[in-house]
């Protein structure tokens, strides 16, 4: 386990103090064994314990608790649901914490005009329940979706696997009420954003995916997509994850474009079977998960040239779910599979590389190497019509020896990424945790054009530092020493 | 280093202590849990306070901090893991199979064996668990007094004269909830044997019916008894069975919820019957765990093996006699509430709907969250009274919401739970056991 930074003296008095008077002394937390759970989000190889941790219940307290931070340079990070696999809420040098979960109310739900208005701890799926009865959902369909918040989302532009036909939440998010890092409230965009370009710079979307460094969105007004009329999913079995791959290339290559396609691999495929009992044959060697939506007419067919795309790359048996409640349950699987792998190993380390789709084969028996050099088991579930891998790297964490493996395990496949091509991340961020490799695909000079826009929005750093970008020698917080990035070979 | 960071004021020999002392069992069973939040989205406790530390993933944290020696048990963290409803929720969603509910209650068990309890909270501890659980005729003579209360009009003047505002606040919640007896007991008054409707019986059980139902919710009993002997099963009412031992576990007084147990194999035993039938969720959870609790202990896997929900048995049926509408002068609004040691420690969700559907003349709605707890849990609503009102205000929300005539769950402490939040919402919506809609739809 690595701490990243040791804690440094507590939130001053006078600070805690401003919070209490902004929020009520029962909003702020400074027990060191209640700030205990909060030293890691869904990535549990770095931990750093916050300085305090405060609950707001509004945009006014937000504004109210920023402003606080603002005064006395002290720096924060806001938190969702804490299900981030980079580290993004993880609150470097005893950062203060704003847990947004409170602020969990759909304000308005516009049926004619398919917008609502969210606040940013809203969960995901919540969203989708409230306007379901309407016919309408939120497209962005993280994994995580049961728990993870639209502030979240926003923040790491987060994707799932409906993304390949619907886009990621930056094509869904038409609107921003902001708290900036000094503690002035803007709104970017809005909801008319749903009929058309708005004039001016588009401010939407340069914050979303910008980490937590830009402010603190307190309002959210989304895109709401009718549900289609037509769902039809296919499994295709595989003898081996090289000719799942072949199949999901030959698929895009007939100019299909599946709502999703994701590919599930032997071990996975172990995991989820323990759980569900879903029939998958515990042999194959990888299986893919194809979803076609739209118009009743026309959906046969494309189904039928997708059998056939399977087939010819030498797929074993491939079918449609057979009704709804299988479908259903062929989806949790899947969505759900990150979880499952808790069944197998005690923790696990996943990466969220993007890499060309021709490039699939080639990759991941890299990857397999590279578990098989450090003796790891790795594991793949991924959206793979978006070439997204999510290679899963399985240790455990309570053997010191294995968390070094598991690490250098972790820097060669993103070394595969990058010599395919590829990008550090999908959706899931920067982080903390890719921070490192960051200057392995971007100049200096890139990164610096980067920080530029950041200091726009946070010209003192206080909004979430140290995540995404990596700093100049020279770090900015004031008072605390730059953070230890982790180095790419982490020796003890 | 931020590890010791958490144990600052604590000497750390003290959180090492406490990790030795932790349960081997639990601190296996937490490996499995991966942090990766799945849970949170299901968990009552954290939809009302969005704090990690009251969320599913954040008490396994917590419970692993203790196993690891990082954090000693203060007050603080003990206050996380009593907030927990132990609804198991997290265990339906948990894609890695965490079994929260067994890593709680061993917790517990050793917290509460560690701490050295005030004068007050032993004797009270002793009094509800060790003496009112274990000796029926201890809790006959308190349900008796409650009913001559009742009956006598003494409970009205009490409540009149202001008295119960000088009780603790808890026994005066415990007071709100009591139920209104209608009928006597029922053990007491029953005959050996229920005989089967319908010619030659289709499967012979047992009866389960435990200790606080059987005093003071006889009339369930008495219609569950009804419902099954009309499809066709014989019902044997069983002499001398004591409480099931579920609070004592989730209490962490895993002793005495032990002894319970046994003398229940006890007088169960040999029985040769089809099946032990309760209709108690948070009873039956309990009975299917008895193998597990008595690890090793031939006889408890018998027993636990021959457990079944009510609506297990009566899935499989089919009803030998004719049906009519419950309520003959309109057709009746009906929703189904899921009790959580139904749903999400027994894993029952579609057999009481089968059972239920079979009644005439009712139009289903649906219950927006049904498989959110109700804040009953056993004894948490005297326990922690605030987050159970506020989970029950949700509740009472959602129904209100659906217009239902009736709403159906089938665990006493719901039942009385979700009444009493409907009297206080002034909602004229009836809370009933759904055997009791079904007996109403027997001739
Ligand atoms: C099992 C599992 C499956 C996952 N599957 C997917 C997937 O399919 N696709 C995907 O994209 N991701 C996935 N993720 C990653 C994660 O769920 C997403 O990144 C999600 O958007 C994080 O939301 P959160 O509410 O948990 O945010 P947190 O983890 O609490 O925070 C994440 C970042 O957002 C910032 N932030 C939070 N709220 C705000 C706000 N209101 N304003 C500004 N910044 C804010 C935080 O500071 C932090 O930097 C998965 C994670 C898990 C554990
Ligand atoms: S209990 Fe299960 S769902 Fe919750 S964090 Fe742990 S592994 Fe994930
Ligand atoms: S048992 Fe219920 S209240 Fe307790 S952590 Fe699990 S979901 Fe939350």
């Amino acid at each position: 386990m690595n701490s990243i930074s040791s804690r440094p003296a507590a939130v001053p008095p006078a600070l805690l103090e401003a919070l209490r008077a902004a929020v009520g002394a029962a909003n702020v937390v400074t027990a060191d064994e209640e700030l205990f759970v909060y030293e890691c989000d869904g990535l549990t190889l770095d931990k750093a314990t916050p300085g305090a941790v405060v609950y707001v219940h509004s945009a006014m307290e937000v504004a109210a608790v920023v402003k606080a931070c603002a005064a006395a340079h002290y720096p924060f990070v806001a938190r969702g649901a804490g299900t981030g696999l980079s580290g993004g809420a993880i609150a470097l040098h005893g950062m203060l914490v704003i847990e947004l979960a409170r602020m969990n109310r759909v304000l308005e739900v516009d049926y004619e005009n398919r917008v609502a208005c969210v606040e940013p701890g809203v969960i995901n799926l919540n969203l989708t329940k409230a306007c379901a009865q309407r016919g309408l959902h939120y497209a962005p369909d993280p994994s995580s979706q049961g728990s993870c918040t639209i502030g979240g989302n926003v923040a790491e532009n987060s994707g799932g696997p409906h993304t390949l036909k619907y886009g990621v939440t930056v094509n869904h998010v038409l609107g921003l009420e902001v708290v900036l890092p000094n503690g002035e409230t803007v709104t970017l965009g809005g909801p008319l954003g749903a009929l058309g370009k708005l004039p001016g710079y588009d401010l939407v979307g340069l914050f979303v995916g910008s980490e937590g460094t830009f402010g603190i969105a307190t309002k959210v007004w989304v895109k709401l997509t009718p549900v289609p009329e037509t769902v039809k999913t296919l499994l295709a079995i595989f003898p081996s994850i090289e000719a799942a791959s072949r199949g999901v290339s030959r698929i895009v290559a007939h100019g299909i474009v599946p709502a999703a396609l994701e590919l599930i691999d032997k071990t996975i495929i172990r995991a989820v079977e323990e759980w569900l009992h879903l029939g998958f044959p515990l042999d194959a060697g990888a299986v893919l998960l194809i979803e076609l939506d739209g118009l009743r007419d026309g959906l046969d067919l494309i189904a039928g040239r997708v059998m056939e795309c399977c087939r010819e790359c030498g797929c074993l048996d491939v079918r449609a779910a057979k009704d709804e409640k299988e479908r259903l349950l062929l989806w949790k699987a899947r969505k759900q599979a990150f979880g499952a792998v808790g069944r197998i190993s005690p923790s696990y380390y996943v990466q969220d590389g993007v890499i060309p789709r021709s490039k699939l084969p080639e990759v991941l028996a890299k990857i397999e190497a590279s578990g098989r050099k450090h003796g790891l088991t790795t594991a793949n579930v991924f959206h793979a019509g978006d070439g997204n891998l999510h290679p899963l790297i399985l240790f455990d964490e309570r053997k010191p020896e294995q968390i070094e493996e598991a690490l250098a395990c972790n820097e060669e496949v993103l070394c595969a990424v990058i010599e395919a091509g590829g990008m550090l991340s999908g959706e899931h961020g920067i982080g903390i945790e890719k921070l490192a490799f960051m200057p392995r695909v971007f100049s200096e000079d890139d990164m610096d054009a980067m920080r530029k826009v950041r200091a726009v929005f946070d010209p003192q750093t206080l909004s979430n530092p140290g995540k995404a970008v990596p700093a100049r020698k020279c770090f900015e917080v004031r008072g605390h020493e730059p953070p230890a990035l982790r180095p790419p070979m982490r020796k003890a | 280093m931020s590890h010791a960071s958490a144990v600052q004021e604590s000497p750390a020999t003290a959180a090492r202590t406490a990790a030795a002392i932790f349960p081997p069992e639990a601190n296996e069973l937490l490996r499995s849990c991966v942090h990766c939040g799945l849970c949170l989205g299901a968990c009552p406790t954290y939809r009302e306070n969005g704090n990690e530390n009251d969320s599913p993933r954040g008490r396994l944290y917590l419970m692993k901090g203790l196993a690891d020696g990082r954090l000693t048990a203060t007050e603080a963290v003990t206050a996380h893991l009593d907030l927990c409803l132990d609804c198991r929720a997290c265990e339906t969603a948990c894609p890695s199979g965490v079994r929260y509910g067994r890593i709680l209650e061993s917790t517990r068990a050793m917290l509460v064996e560690r701490k050295k309890p005030s004068w007050s909270e032993r004797a009270l501890r002793a009094l509800v668990f060790k003496q009112l659980f274990t000796r029926p005729e201890a809790l006959a003579m308190a349900a008796g007094l409650t009913r001559f209360m009742q009956r006598s009009g003494l409970r009205d003047a009490a409540r009149a004269a202001g008295l119960v505002g000088l009780l603790p606040k808890r026994l005066r919640d415990l007071e709100a909830m009591q139920p209104e007896i209608k009928e006597e007991p029922f053990r007491a008054n029953a005959p050996a044997v229920f005989p089967a409707l319908g010619g030659a019986p289709k499967k012979r059980v047992a009866f389960f019916s435990g200790c606080v139902m059987d005093l003071l919710m006889g009339e369930i009993h008495r219609a569950t008894v009804k419902v099954l002997q009309a499809h066709g099963v014989e019902v044997l009412s069983v002499h001398g069975q004591q409480c099931c031992g579920a609070l004592a576990f989730h209490a962490g007084e895993a002793e005495t919820g032990r002894k319970l147990a046994r003398r229940n194999l006890e007088i169960f035993r040999g029985l040769g019957v089809d099946a032990i039938v309760n209709n108690s969720a948070g009873c039956g959870a309990a009975l299917k765990e008895y193998g597990e609790i008595l690890h090793g202990d031939a006889e408890a896997a018998k027993f636990s093996a021959l457990a079944r929900d009510v609506s297990e048995v009566l899935a499989a049926l089919e009803p030998v006699v004719a049906l009519k509408p419950p309520d003959a002068s309109k057709e009746l609004k009906v929703c189904y509430d899921e009790p959580c040691h139904l749903l999400h420690a027994q894993k029952i969700s579609a057999q009481p709907k089968t059972v239920m559907q079979r009644i005439p003349g009712v139009a289903w709605v649906a219950l927006p969250d049904a498989e959110f707890c109700c804040g009953a849990a056993g004894i948490y609503n005297i326990t922690q009274p605030e987050m159970s009102r506020a989970v029950l205000a949700r509740k009472i929300d959602a129904l209100k919401a659906t217009g239902a005539d009736v709403v159906l769950t089938g665990n006493p402490g719901c039942i009385l739970q979700i009444r009493q939040g409907c009297k206080a919402a002034g909602l004229p919506c009836e809370v009933l056991h759904p055997m009791e809609l079904f007996a109403r739809a027997i001739g």
